[in-house]
């Protein structure tokens, strides 16, 4: 029987956007990342050409965190202690982007200074030649302090600097422009404040094709169901020709699934939640795949099990013949 | 897919007798394709536009069911294809796959603990919906099997095979069942639906390709077999999304029957079931039964099917946890049921006594709800007041979630006799927050 498959005919396409920059465009990194470029929704391979894969980042810190689950720490080990070391294994663990994720205070519990960040930064540099994407602490005056030093520091990388946020994207964004950076742009789950943060963005007259946005998500049983939605609604909007929305997105379902109770902790939980590693390796890859296929172009984990477990199912969605 | 009014007026008499209790004819089509009114109100239109018409109003995607003994597991009759724009319906099964193949002690202890398996979810109750038996060998082993599944559990049974033969031999000992039968193709379709007929089972086809399901599927609907269940096999993640992708836009979208019905999938792995749960499985067979990958696909499943026009909501109020005396201490959040359960799970297992205010942000977590002005320090100090609050408490002393710590200058302002705590971000640091911090 000859079907008729309905083809969704796109007005709209997401903008492609590269990380990172090769000794020949002015950085230093040995490859860069390119994402985005979708003229349908992801894989339908049938419709058009899936451009790019989702590229999968591994988030280190500057300094040995505290907070994470033993899990995590059972797996890097000393690494941890050490940012360059941490970056080295996090690409031979098979990350693509190396994410560092600043931290608020220093050791003894003063707050992080511009030269330590910096340093940090450089060490992640020098240690791998992948691209890199830093956060700040997430405190609006210390992101500040801090990014703009990095950024100065690390002019013409095409890093990606984080988070931007509506109450506080301006320095960030401006520090970004003059130094060659791309910026992360990040919403609470909803489509018009993503919009709205992208358009103040650009009216600071920072290009578009140097922003990701970062719709935010919950993890798995913690609200992932919104962050999928938004996430959806984004890529449609994107593809009806919403040029405010025609941007990749990144998002972090590995800090947010490893900060959940199922992942985090290994006793006195209830005997249905099983096996802790495997569950919480599940619960991270979960997370992740289900962020993917509702558009994710950049995903950040945390655990090199689900790196390769989301690489080999990225392989998968990638390889089919159109 | 639903006609729309004017279709539906082209069907109608024209005559606009008003007999249906309708100025006009067109005024009776324009309700009845806002399922405002029933066809049956008019006397006078004709059996062929009445059989068009039942046909347009059927669903576009089958409504299948399997049971047992009470239990029933239900796929299709979904609408949208994506869930924001309505919600999805009904929640794909999750079945646990046995192999008659092996021995029979270990089936018996794998379904009996399967079968109890319980995961409790924001005061939710997740359970597995049933489970497959694999037919490998003859039809007598295969029977002992089924019969040893069925002595363990009373849910919906799914037989998988090639041999109609030995399915024979494990539906006979299913009477009084609706189970489903996996799988027809094209060699064998004939003689399987000629036995699903008879057990009253539903039927799964098996295609690897769009085209040849839709004959088969034509074909057994040609032999009276109308509960169908269809069986797209992708052989990676890419091809089973796309093929689950357009079989969803061909029913919803060209209300193509043919593929008007739900899928069955047998993913390899987490993955693969975890996009069956996204993109459209009306059943899924898992490979084993593990809970560490049980728990988070019920609570993927959970969390994809949430109607998204309504939050899951706790109503708001002041809860006691561990039985808590006035002078303990008094945290609040918000009435969204997976913040809630969060906070009183963390507090309720560190078995410390504690107040648990919850306020009503419209059912959102505590940032959304910062973010979209539904949790701020007028709608805590309303709370506070409109709880009674300090009448239960010594000490007015009041700790808010971390993550809006912005608020407590504004609280103190709302609540000028009360002390502002500031609690940790996360939930699961609350225990030692109040050990160490009250």
């Amino acid at each position: 029987m000859p079907i008729e498959i309905p083809v969704e005919k796109w007005p709209g396409q997401v903008r492609e956007i590269t990380l990172g920059a090769t000794p020949a465009e002015g950085g230093t990194r040995a490859r860069t990342v390119t994402v985005g470029g979708e003229k349908a929704m992801p894989f339908m391979h049938f419709e058009a050409p899936v451009l790019h894969r989702p590229a999968v980042a591994v988030e280190i810190k500057d300094r040995k965190p505290e907070d994470w689950s033993p899990l995590l720490a059972q797996t890097w080990g000393e690494a941890m202690s050490d940012p360059a070391a941490w970056a080295k294994a996090a690409e031979a663990a098979g990350a693509e982007i190396i994410v560092l994720a600043l931290t608020a205070t220093g050791k003894d519990g003063s707050p992080t200074k511009p030269q330590t960040a910096v340093e940090a930064t450089q060490a992640v540099l020098k240690a791998t030649g992948l691209p890199v994407i830093v956060f700040g602490p997430g405190q609006a005056e210390l992101d500040n302090v801090l990014l703009v030093a990095v950024a100065e520091a690390t002019k013409g990388e095409r890093l990606a600097l984080g988070i931007c946020e509506d109450k506080n994207y301006r320095t960030i964004v401006a520090t970004a422009m003059a130094n060659d950076h791309l910026v992360t742009a990040r919403t609470p789950m909803d489509v018009n404040l993503a919009k709205q943060l992208n358009i103040l963005i650009s009216d600071m007259g920072f290009p578009l094709s140097r922003v990701l946005m970062d719709p935010t998500t919950g993890a798995l049983g913690y609200g992932i169901e919104y962050g999928y939605s938004a996430m959806e609604r984004l890529r449609l909007a994107a593809l009806q020709g919403d040029s405010m929305t025609q941007l990749p997105m990144i998002v972090t379902p590995g800090f947010e699934a490893w900060k959940t109770k199922e992942s985090k902790v290994g006793e006195g939980v209830p005997e249905s939640w099983g096996d802790w590693l495997n569950r919480a390796i599940n619960w991270e890859v979960l997370t992740a795949m289900t962020l993917i296929e509702s558009g994710a172009d950049i995903v950040v984990l945390r655990h090199p099990v689900s790196v390769q477990r989301v690489r080999i199912a990225i392989d998968e969605l990638m390889s089919v013949q159109a | 897919m639903p006609l729309s009014g004017i279709q539906i007026y082209k069907l109608l008499p024209q005559t606009n007798c008003k007999e249906c209790g309708y100025p006009t004819c067109l005024a009776f089509a324009m309700k009845l394709a806002a399922k405002q009114a029933e066809l049956s109100s008019c006397p006078h239109v004709s059996e062929e536009s009445k059989t068009q018409l039942a046909e347009s109003a059927a669903p576009p995607i089958r409504l299948i069911s399997i049971k047992s003994d009470g239990n029933e597991v239900k796929a299709g009759n979904e609408v949208v294809l994506f869930r924001h724009e309505k919600t999805f319906y009904n929640k794909p099964g999750l079945f646990v796959t046995l192999r008659d193949s092996s021995p029979l002690d270990e089936i018996k202890s794998t379904v009996h603990t399967a079968d109890a398996y319980v995961a409790n979810y924001v005061g939710i109750n997740l359970t597995l919906d049933g489970f497959a038996v694999q037919a490998t060998s003859s039809g007598d082993a295969f029977q002992a099997a089924v019969k040893a599944v069925r002595e363990n559990t009373k849910r919906p049974l799914i037989l998988v095979g090639d041999d109609p033969a030995v399915l024979a031999h494990g539906l006979a000992v299913l009477s009084g069942e609706n189970p489903l039968v996996v799988g027809a193709q094209s060699s064998n379709w004939e003689a399987m639906a000629d036995l699903a007929k008879g057990h009253k089972a539903s039927l799964a086809i098996k295609a690897s390709s769009l085209e040849e399901m839709a004959s088969l599927t034509e074909k057994v609907k040609g032999k009276g077999l109308e509960d169908i269940v269809v069986y797209p096999v992708g052989k990676t993640l890419g091809e089973s999304l796309i093929l689950n992708t357009q079989i969803r836009r061909l029913a919803l979208k060209k209300n193509f029957r043919p593929l008007g019905y739900p899928s069955i999938s047998f993913p390899n792995g987490a993955e693969g079931a975890a996009q069956a749960i996204g993109k459209y499985s009306g059943f899924i067979v898992l490979d084993s039964f593990a809970p560490e990958l049980v728990y988070p696909l019920l609570v993927l499943r959970q969390n994809i099917y949430t109607d998204p026009q309504k939050p899951i909501q706790v109503q708001p109020g002041l809860y006691e946890i561990n039985n808590p005396k006035p002078e303990d201490p008094l945290l609040v959040t918000t009435n969204f049921s997976i913040t809630y359960f969060s906070v009183a799970n963390e507090v309720e297992g560190s078995g410390l006594p504690a107040w648990l205010l919850v306020a009503d942000a419209e059912g959102m977590s505590v940032l959304t709800a910062w973010a979209a002005g539904k949790f701020d320090a007028e709608r805590i100090a309303k709370a506070v007041k409109g709880f009674n609050v300090a009448d239960k408490l010594s000490k007015k002393r009041i700790v808010i979630p971390g993550a809006v710590a912005v608020l407590s200058g504004e609280l103190e302002a709302e609540l000028p006799d009360w002390e502002i705590r500031v609690g940790p971000r996360e939930a699961v640091d609350i225990p030692s927050f109040i050990k160490l911090a009250l």
